[in-house]
């Protein structure tokens, strides 16, 4: 253990010697190019999905319609002004060829390029070497600044070196496979999301480990600060509105992620798509951008045959003891739950005083975090060794071009890529349970919370929240013996290599509690569980407890309580 | 070689079971096949005498006893041996087969893929992966992920005689559907798709319990008012059933489901069939099985839908009570007695 320790505060050498190298400085320095291959690209797809002029015209309408609302319903700083501008002029275009009896095509053809023209610049991120360094720099030294100011809880701890990032922040998992493979091929991180910090920690895990930067798509709604959207730009950002869901627009964002991908660019998907609203580590992944890996792939391999190079896919799962949002992240689940029908998206980033406040809570309270690198796999998700060849179950080796061969030639065949994709997943959510790490605070808030629902069996999940003061009192020997139960059954579930802990799980019981009440949710102004004066242990927020109950859920522990 | 071939390759075609011959008789009609035949006798017979078992050997079929030949000649195989040998068949075929590879198999059981040391008896209770599909065998043993079924009424006799049917090719890869259709399609075989690979398995598996329910009501002579009775319950336990196991629900209704529950429910020339109606009869299970030449798949079923019910509370009323006259002693008329009486339920519950 304390060997694992050690590595994981090691410091990694970068794998490529200077930016000239890094694909992204490549993409950004023929941006226009690329730019450009992206419209055609995404022109191309878009018009294959629609397969005559009268559904094309359907699509652009649709589009315009939704747009429309967006500007209406939820405009954000970050929208360019000549928004409405475009729209309009989109809106007369369209009226204009309704009015004609034999509908134009060319001309519907140049609104379509006209709108995802500006949906890929819009994408397109802007990242800048200079500035990535800068930023970089930036980060680590302010970050450490506050750390040891908080720390060491004096003014003059502001210039102390003492702490740095590396202590906050543990490391651990398949480390040196991932620096190795990001060598031999294209390596896809794909991130659990539980908090808005995530697109940062993840932004500075890979530059610890040497690794050149990854292009990643960040919320639109965090460029709507400027400072931020300096920072996100220069770490090799590109941006996603999850207001915009229409056909055209998310098909040029795809296309941006699989040309990227195509030349060789790290890429980072969040492939929950969205901060999991009830703390459970994600089961249902979005397909779409995961698709783009899979599609990357077969393209490379048509170019290249079996010189092609390789996707590799490699799931990280963040685990924290607190998640700073999670008070609004569990109410905005429990009302859609609740049959609410129209909940807003709600940016809790909408200034900058609140994301400053809430990094500087986060990097000056926020207990120890964990990030754990999960074993790279293929694009059908088959494990692949430090040379980057895939292996079935049975150790043989085989070739994931076959995946994509009929009668020996590779076949392009979107349906079976959308079905890749979807065993992909499956592979990558298995990957998550297994790589998630149990802290003492997880175990903690699931078995109090299971304690609280087998003693009101008959009660719904909303009754159970609404459960009296009175009713959430756990006596402290029932307690202890549960959790050494679940701890055991967990133990087990390690032996199997389908669950993993962190170190300071190697300890005894009374410990892992005390130090399980003192990190759970440790910053909330309603604490998820405390002790009573009696030693007794309680609840002071059941949706809370809920919230972070459900890191452990899907591990059958359930029947154990 | 008067073959019309769609594909370069010959299409293969493992185990020479009255089905497999049937498969890869329909097959020959529009490709060459490799057929592999585990027994001498067999291989022997279809090559030279051109005829096994009674069932006629179309001459495009070519059998040999080589795995790895099959495999790598052909990129297209159809799979159809008893489920309980299935897996078997699998692990010695999976070092042959590569990502490229389509696998249409026409097997309907079920595995069971237990702990080490547990057996039905003492394990407490199922979970959904203890319980495997055929095409789930072939996922798990192999690196093929283009896998389909072959589900629907297909009487291996009918076929043979050529008469006209039908069949379902489930998968959830529309190429595999495709390539089901266009190797199996003639003028007197129509081909269906279903891209619900899970619950087109279950129907073909679960139909056999009622098959097996449907040959004691004719040995017991009770006529057609108990029988239309039995075949709509089994539907609705089928349902129930497949339900839990993941099937949509929609599949039931349809050739695979509800079709080939009314072929195996009527036909004598159905081996579970001939299970019931000899049980009613008088005759015991282990000697009907002793003087059986092939497989009754649905006795095997019997014993793990049981258990799936069990665990998964799922109400499967025939399904028990049958699983009560095959081991556990009671007796035909007992066991009608028992469902007549059974609480009433509600007619249609599960759409």
């Amino acid at each position: 253990m304390k060997l694992k320790r050690y590595r994981s505060k090691r410091k990694y050498e970068p794998i490529l010697p200077g930016p000239r190298e890094w694909p992204v400085v490549q993409l950004s320095r023929n941006k226009k190019e690329f730019i450009k291959e992206v419209i055609e690209e995404a022109y191309g797809r878009i018009k294959s999905n629609t397969r005559n002029k009268t559904a094309l015209i359907e699509e652009l309408e649709t589009t315009l319609y939704k747009e429309k609302a967006r500007i209406r319903q939820t405009p954000w700083k970050v929208d360019p002004d000549d928004d409405h501008e475009f729209w309009s002029k989109v809106k007369n275009d369209l009226l204009e060829i309704s009015q004609h009896k034999v509908k134009d095509e060319e001309k519907a053809n140049k609104i379509l390029h006209s709108i995802i023209e500006r949906y890929a610049e819009e994408i397109a991120g802007n990242f800048n070497t200079s500035h990535y360094r800068f930023a970089r720099g930036v980060i680590t030294f302010g970050f450490n600044r506050l750390l040891n100011a908080a720390r060491i809880k004096k003014l003059g701890g502001f210039w102390s070196s003492e702490l740095t990032m590396n202590d906050k922040i543990q490391i651990n998992g398949e480390v040196e496979k991932l620096r190795t493979l990001a060598k031999k091929g294209t390596v896809v991180i794909v991130p659990t999301h539980s908090s808005n910090l995530d697109s940062i920690l993840i932004g500075w895990v890979i530059y610890t480990l040497g690794l050149p930067p990854v292009i990643y798509g960040a919320g639109l709604n965090l460029f709507n600060i400027s400072i931020i959207s300096y920072f996100m730009n220069s770490l090799g950002a590109y941006k996603v509105d999850r207001r915009k869901k229409n056909m055209i627009y998310l098909e040029t964002l795809k296309s941006y992620s699989a040309l990227a991908l195509k030349k060789g660019c790290q890429s980072l998907f969040f492939p929950g798509g969205t901060r999991s609203r009830d703390g459970r580590v994600e089961k249902e992944l979005k397909l779409g951008l995961l698709g783009t890996a899979i599609e990357a792939q077969r393209a490379n391999y048509q170019e290249h045959g079996n010189d092609a190079e390789k996707i590799f896919i490699v799931p990280v799962s963040l685990n924290y003891h607190f998640v700073l949002e999670a008070p609004s992240l569990i109410r905005q689940y429990l009302e859609k739950r609740g049959q609410e029908r129209y909940y807003v998206e709600n940016d809790e980033f909408s200034s900058s005083y609140k994301i400053i406040t809430f990094l500087f809570k986060f990097f000056t309270k926020g207990s120890d975090i964990s990030v754990s690198i999960g074993d790279a796999m293929d694009i059908l998700g088959n494990k692949v060794d430090e040379e980057g060849k895939s292996f079935d179950s049975t150790g043989r080796e085989i070739q994931p071009k076959d995946y994509f061969v009929f009668q020996d030639k590779i076949t392009v065949n979107k349906q079976r890529e959308a079905e890749y994709t979807r065993m992909l997943a499956k592979k990558i959510v298995k990957q998550y349970s297994i790589i998630a790490r149990v802290f003492s605070s997880h175990l903690i808030a699931f078995v109090a919370f299971e304690i609280i629902n087998k003693k009101n069996k008959k009660l719904d999940l909303f009754s159970l929240l609404r459960l009296p003061e009175e009713d959430l009192v756990i006596p402290y020997s029932e307690f202890k013996t549960t959790c050494q139960r679940i701890k055991n059954k967990i133990e087990d579930r390690i032996k199997e290599g389908r669950m993993s802990q962190a170190e300071h799980m190697d300890d005894n019981i009374d410990n892992i509690i005390e130090h399980g009440l003192l990190n759970l949710g440790m910053y909330h102004s309603k604490r998820p569980l405390i002790k009573t004066e009696e030693g007794d242990i309680t609840t002071m927020d059941m949706n809370l407890l809920y919230f972070y109950r459900n890191r452990l859920d899907g591990y059958g522990l359930e029947k154990h309580i | 070689m008067a073959s019309k071939n769609i594909f370069d390759k010959p299409i293969g075609v493992v185990g020479a079971g009255s089905f497999g011959l049937s498969v890869a008789n329909l097959l020959a009609e529009n490709s060459e096949v490799l057929l592999y035949a585990r027994n001498p006798e067999a291989l022997e017979s279809i090559n030279k005498k051109r005829e096994w078992n009674n069932y006629p050997i179309h001459q495009n079929i070519k059998a040999i006893d080589d795995l790895e030949q099959l495999a790598s000649t052909c990129d297209i195989i159809f799979p159809v041996v008893p489920s309980a040998n299935f897996r078997d068949m699998m692990k010695s075929l999976s070092p042959f087969l590569h990502p490229y590879h389509i696998l249409i198999h026409g097997t309907k059981g079920l595995n069971l893929n237990l702990p080490a040391g547990k057996t039905l008896d003492n394990m407490e209770v199922l979970e959904r992966h203890h319980i495997k599909t055929m095409s789930e065998v072939i996922m798990d043993e192999s690196v093929v992920v283009r896998v389909g079924c072959l589900a629907g009424p297909n009487l291996a006799k009918e076929i043979a005689q050529g008469l006209p049917a039908a069949t379902v090719v489930a998968s959830p890869f529309n190429e595999v559907i495709q390539i089901g259709q266009q190797l199996l399609r003639s003028d007197r075989f129509q081909v269906y798709g279903n891209p619900d690979l899970i619950g087109i398995e279950l129907c073909g598996v679960l139909k056999n319990i009622i098959a097996i329910a449907s040959g004691a009501l004719s040995g017991l002579g009770l006529g057609e008012n108990a029988r239309s009775l039995l075949i709509s319950r089994g539907m609705a336990e089928m349902i129930y059933l497949g339900k839990a196991l993941g099937g949509d629900v929609r599949s039931f209704i349809g050739l695979a489901g509800i079709g080939d529950l009314m072929a195996t429910s009527h036909s004598t020339l159905s081996r579970n069939f001939t299970v019931g109606r000899r049980l009613a009869e008088g005759e015991s299970l282990g000697r009907i099985l002793g003087d059986m030449q092939e497989v009754a798949e649905g006795v095997n079923t019997v014993m793990i839908a049981k258990k799936i019910a069990e665990s998964f509370k799922v109400r499967a009323p025939i399904t028990e009570i049958l699983h009560r006259v095959l081991f556990e002693g009671l007796t035909m008329e007992e066991a009608v007695q028992y469902l007549m009486k059974y609480p009433l339920n509600v007619d249609v519950d599960f759409i």
